[in-house]
């Protein structure tokens, strides 16, 4: 009986029954579970990649550190006229959650004003990845990475603001 | 019967020594239980926590357990079936065939650490004998003996217990360990002190896989009269094992590390001189009073039956085992570098190896290396979000901590599987690292630690 039972799993009939049986089983275990969102943004991240951080169009935000698992950098390319973000890339050093988090952020900043960006909150990349409390951290590290980018960028203005900007605005 | 007389003969067939490996390859994939994962119709991807996998992934943490060998399996079934007397029946053959067994399982045990039979207790696991041995003789001894000695890496179920003593009063040593995850024999001498009761060293480290110096802690042991416990579920049958030679004690086994079955595992104690425990639960006084409840006879009878096994093909499998990690870690190091191994490489069990893929953080390639079932060295998994416990007492970086993977090559591991895993994991941590800001930084030649981190 057992034996038969062994082979007849693999029949389509009884796979259909098992997973049917399964499912509502898989739900309320998946606790742990990542969130279909989440293996696709680990799988196929959007916007890997680095630019060079001395662009003076290039803003940077590193945070986090090695120790506690998680490092994200996250860099913006402002277009100088429009304050606008015209393209963003990252690279995380983290779990599924973070560099999910991360690949969200770069999405979500292309193409905005950086006064936007910066009201981004990180309970919205939690909500959209439904992550889970012990992986919120993820979501307000991937916050602190855009700020961090927009202040980097307008440090650098505000620095090169004295060089050529002004000097070109006094002729 | 019926089922028995259909089923047995599955489990009994077997061929020349080479079909060995087939059924319990069959065993592991074709037996699904209930409540596995939904497979899906076209092909054989399986979906589970949302995430899809090609098929079931191939199994490399048997430091978590084992499958059960046929062999063992094929002991066990008759006491399931028709010799399923319960082995105190005194009153009937189903009871004096179910303790005969019985004897012959504890003689199988006790043969292969070089114990007497009557020294062995069985129990429901080694973290049950963990308990007995710490807390018991612990408990037993306590009007003279008030200190404990045990090394940070232990399992948590000995720490667990330590901890419940010092909350009774007891003083617990827990003794440092060098960076290759041994432990200094000249501290733990000047950690015993006149009212140690016992020192307690596992013999393999089930993260990192390091065998400990059992002989010279055994030889301390007795030279200044404590009491010398070792946690040998790791070790049962993977490393030679003498408790007279090494001067054990106590000693905690377990019978799913060596393919038997689980829930089933034994404490050996020390005749003579003679070692005595507290027992942790009461009732009928089975074992000898240590430890009361009906022994589970098929379970005892598996557990033998694996030690027999294991008794006549330590050898076979350690070369086996040792060739396979010598395959894994080549072939991954011949495509990653920066790969870092935790613990001693000299001594160490074979079927273990721990490594630190360095700027990769280990939960984000476990997450890749779903087709491969390996465990993470840290327990980052277990939402606690803390590196392991034991990389941290070996003095490895917490950036290096949070980066381990556990690899765990058994008796059933195939060159094929070893194959694969190496490819998947080279895949996944060349793939990580192209995304990681610590290896750009690192190939700019930025020291990493010279960074000022804003710790969150």
């Amino acid at each position: 009986m057992l034996r038969t039972g062994g082979t007849r799993l693999a029949a389509p009939a009884l796979r259909r029954l098992l997973g049917e049986r399964a499912q509502p089983g898989l739900a309320a275990a998946g606790a742990r579970a990542y969130h279909e969102r989440v293996v696709d943004h680990y799988n196929n991240p959007r916007n890997v990649g680095s630019f060079d951080k001395d662009d003076p169009n290039v803003g940077t935000g590193l945070v986090g550190a090695p120790a506690c698992g998680d490092v994200m950098k996250l860099q913006i390319r402002v277009d100088e006229g429009t304050g606008k973000i015209v393209d963003a890339c990252f690279k995380t050093f983290g779990c599924g959650s973070a560099i999910a988090s991360s690949s969200v952020a770069t999405e979500w900043v292309k193409g905005k004003q950086m006064e936007e960006v910066v009201t981004i909150k990180n309970t919205e990349i939690a909500k959209h990845l439904s992550l889970p409390p012990v992986k919120l951290h993820c979501s307000m590290l991937a916050e602190d990475a855009i700020k961090a980018a927009v202040k980097d960028y307008e440090a650098k203005k505000a620095k090169l603001g004295d060089g050529p900007a002004e000097k070109a605005a006094e002729a | 019967m019926a089922l028995a007389r259909r089923l047995l003969p599955l489990f009994l067939r077997r061929g020349g020594p080479l079909p060995r490996l087939t059924p319990a390859r069959a065993l592991s994939t074709a037996a699904l239980p209930a409540d596995a994962p939904a497979a899906d119709e076209d092909d054989d991807a399986i979906t589970i926590k949302g995430v899809r996998i090609s098929g079931r992934p191939l199994y490399m943490d048997m430091q978590a357990t084992t499958p059960v060998d046929p062999r063992v399996l094929d002991a066990m079934l008759p006491f399931y079936l028709s010799q399923y007397g319960n082995p105190h029946s005194r009153t009937h053959l189903y009871g004096w065939e179910s303790d005969a067994a019985v004897e012959t399982a504890r003689a199988q045990v006790a043969s292969l650490v070089g114990a007497d039979p009557r020294e062995i207790f069985f129990t429901s696991g080694a973290t049950e004998c963990n308990n007995i041995a710490v807390k018991g003789a612990m408990h037993f001894y306590r009007d003279r003996r008030r200190h404990v000695i045990t090394t940070q890496t232990e399992h948590k179920c000995v720490l667990d217990s330590c901890r419940h003593l010092q909350q009774e009063g007891f003083d617990v040593t827990y003794l440092p360990v060098r960076p290759d995850g041994l432990v200094d024999l000249a501290q733990l001498r000047d950690a015993i002190r006149p009212d140690t009761g016992l020192v307690s060293v596992m013999a393999v480290n089930n993260e990192i896989g390091v065998v400990q110096p059992l002989e010279e802690i055994g030889r301390l042991c007795r030279e200044t009269g404590v009491h010398f416990h070792t946690d040998a579920a790791q070790a049962l049958g993977k490393i030679p094992i003498d408790v007279n030679q090494m001067g054990i004690g106590l000693m905690s086994l377990s019978a799913h590390k060596i393919y038997g079955p689980k829930g089933v595992g034994a404490l050996y104690l020390r005749r003579r001189p003679r070692i005595r425990v507290e027992p942790q639960m009461s009732g009928g006084g089975q074992e000898r009073g240590i430890r009361s409840g009906t022994v589970p006879t098929p379970l005892v009878v598996g557990f033998g039956a694996a030690c027999e096994i294991a008794s006549r093909e330590m050898d076979y499998d350690e070369r086996r085992v040792s060739a396979l990690q010598r395959r894994l870690l080549d072939g991954i190091r011949a495509r990653v570098d920066d790969v870092v191994i935790n613990g001693s490489m000299e001594h160490r069990y074979s079927g273990n190896l721990n490594l630190s893929f360095a700027y990769v953080e280990g939960e984000s390639l476990l997450m890749g290396l779903k087709e491969v079932a390996v465990s993470s060295g840290s327990a980052c998994t277990s939402a606690s979000l803390e590196p392991s416990y034991v990389l941290r007492a070996l003095g490895v970086d917490e950036d290096m901590a949070h980066t381990s993977i556990r690899f765990g090559i058994g008796r059933f591991t195939t060159e094929a599987e070893v194959d694969r895993a190496t490819e998947l994991t080279v895949h996944q941590v060349l793939k990580l690292r192209e995304m990681s800001p610590l290896y750009e930084m690192a190939k700019a030649g930025i020291d990493i630690k010279s960074i000022q981190w804003s710790q969150h």
